[in-house]
């Protein structure tokens, strides 16, 4: 079924009519609400009554990951505190995290696309769906729940971890429906065959999967593993979690809820929109949230765009899979990993930044495992091994609680890391996405 | 008197001790002494030579990071026992022993072992005063 036919299958025209009415009252809403906003668009040169229409949205000025943590933490909300209802932290790229927040109407509006997510996947009314997604401050067990109430789902909030366990209520309770990570979907997989589950047998039969980037061929592992269908869900915190897009049955792109988050590719290097089909930067405006609306949201992520009509009677437009970052971001077991974040504590466990890289590797069916090479230099070095093990088991430590995930830290000799320009090369990524 | 130890920081791989000997080698330096410290990942390679100056120099050259500490090369009779007679003036005296290793030839018919203290003076001043010989730098170059 599909949730909200009236805008998912809007015509063009009405769909135009809305997002325009919405834009138009949103520049009103965030300039008179938001001084940080105010100044941004009066530095932009443009009034609020100049959008009228939705193309008037290229006269806006982009907001980018570092104007949230210039904000940090209430700068950019438009509405006071008091009336938030719910909170949510991620890591940031150095030093400040990001903190969003929801009204009570905000987390109306997350109900609903996250309703709309599941029904574009396939659950009906009635269905169970076992939430295997963190819940806490990552938004991704708490986006689902809310959905899931929305819709009528039967919920079994089994949040990550436990394998397990998962895999006994997945054959006690017979849910038809798993979300989690596409990692630990496979994770499990190698989990139920060590258990003597065939997971071919399994109950879930279908699979709403995200929060890392994954590819065709590790959704086609998936569905023979677990014999299901296998759909992809898109979202960011900074815009509202998951919800953002989904996959139908089809599989052919992620349908965006444009009537409230309007999406624009764009060159990352010029901002100009780029042609449909064209890879560019998604941008995201939220055009109806109240606690932290966002114009022109820079999400850094690259992908293209479709506005055909989708088989599944949707008209809301497609993106691609994601297939890049326009910053050296990586996702792994869907926490967001920055360079900066490892630069920043061996800068302050060292005093000036060494030469260091980050591998990020999945052995088939396991977790993604993240080991940081540092490269011993004199200033560091000693001759006693209890001391260069501590030095590598603090900065183990410092990493590890900066980015909320275990890493492996492995002390190098000097000049082995490669240098490419005199930089290094800092990621090294050898995952099977 | 105390003498010189060069430090190198090698990591586990293949080669890597080969390197650092085959580098000295060439440039007509000789290992008195030798011992590894490992972990999974990696090691400290710890020499005694005869020229460390001049040793150190060419290993940084070279790539690799080395540093140089203070140790104190003993002479322990070689037969039973000989060692526990050292030890327990340490451990009477309460000097901490950081690590120690043996030399790879002996230069009179006692044995040579290379202690790093965490305090070396404290460790050298409880020597002379209980007349256990060490080895000066001198002796060392002459070896």
């Amino acid at each position: 079924m599909i949730w909200k036919e009236q805008v998912e299958c809007a015509g063009p025209a009405d769909l135009k009519n809305l997002q325009s009415d919405y834009l138009s009252k949103l520049t009103a809403y965030i300039y008179n609400n938001c001084p940080v906003y105010k100044k941004k668009i009066d530095e932009a040169g443009v009034k609020p009554e100049d959008i009228k229409s939705i193309d008037d949205i290229k006269k806006l000025p982009f907001t980018t990951k570092v104007d949230m943590r210039d904000h940090y933490p209430y700068g950019l909300f438009s509405t006071d505190q008091s009336e938030v209802r719910e909170i949510h932290v991620s890591s940031g790229t150095t030093g400040n995290p990001t903190l969003v927040g929801y009204t009570k109407d905000d987390v109306k509006l997350w109900s609903d696309v996250m309703a709309r997510t599941m029904c574009c996947a396939g659950a009906e009314p009635g269905d169970t769906i076992q939430i295997a997604y963190g819940y806490g401050l990552f938004t991704g067990g708490l986006g689902f729940h809310y959905g899931a109430m929305e819709m009528g789902l039967r919920i079994i909030p089994t949040s990550a971890g436990q394998t397990a366990r998962q895999l006994k209520i997945m054959q006690e309770f017979k849910p038809r429906i798993i979300a989690c990570t596409p990692s630990y979907a496979l994770y499990m997989a190698e989990e139920a065959r060590d258990m003597g589950i065939d997971p071919a047998k399994g109950n879930w039969k279908i699979g709403i999967f995200g929060a890392e980037p994954w590819s065709d061929s590790i959704r086609r592992e998936i569905e023979e593993l677990w014999n299901m269908l296998a759909t992809d869900v898109y979202g960011l915190s900074e815009i509202i979690g998951p919800g953002v897009a989904q996959e139908c049955p089809h599989k052919d792109g992620l349908h965006i809820f444009s009537d409230v988050f309007y999406p624009e590719i764009i060159n990352p290097e010029s901002g100009e929109e780029v042609a449909e089909g064209e890879d560019g930067e998604l941008v995201i405006t939220t055009l109806t949230k109240q606690a932290i609306p966002l114009i022109r949201y820079r999400t850094r992520d690259i992908v293209s765009i479709n506005y055909e009509k989708c088989r599944c009677g949707r008209t809301s437009p497609r993106i691609s899979k994601i297939k890049g970052r326009t910053d050296d971001m990586i996702v792994v077991r869907g926490i967001n990993v920055f360079p900066s974040q490892i630069e920043h504590v061996l800068v302050g466990i060292e005093g000036t930044q060494p030469y260091y890289q980050i591998v990020v590797d999945r052995k088939a069916h396991k977790l993604d495992e993240v080991e940081v090479l540092v490269e011993v230099e004199e200033r560091i070095f000693s001759d006693e091994i209890k001391e260069l093990k501590e030095l590598q088991d603090k900065i183990r430590k410092e990493i590890g609680a900066v980015l909320s995930i275990g890493v492996k830290v492995t002390l190098v000799e000097p000049k082995t890391i490669e240098r490419s320009m005199g930089k290094s090369k800092r990621i090294v990524d050898k995952r099977t996405l | 008197m105390k003498i010189t130890q060069i430090s190198v920081f090698l990591e586990n791989r293949k080669g890597r001790l080969f390197d650092v000997c085959s580098l000295l080698g060439d440039n007509e330096i000789n290992i008195r002494a030798l011992t590894i410290a490992e972990t999974e990942s990696f090691g400290v390679l710890r020499i005694v030579v005869d020229k460390s100056d001049v040793a150190v120099k060419i290993l940084k050259d070279n790539g690799f990071v080395a540093n140089l500490t203070h140790v104190v090369a003993v002479e322990v009779g070689d037969k039973p026992g000989g060692l526990a007679s050292v030890l327990k003036v340490f451990a009477d005296n309460n000097v901490n022993i950081e690590y120690m290793y043996g030399f790879v030839e002996k230069f009179s018919d006692k044995a040579l072992l290379v202690f790093r203290f965490a305090d070396t003076d404290m460790a050298q001043q409880i020597l002379a005063k209980n007349d256990i010989k060490v080895v000066t730098e001198k002796e060392i170059e002459g070896l």
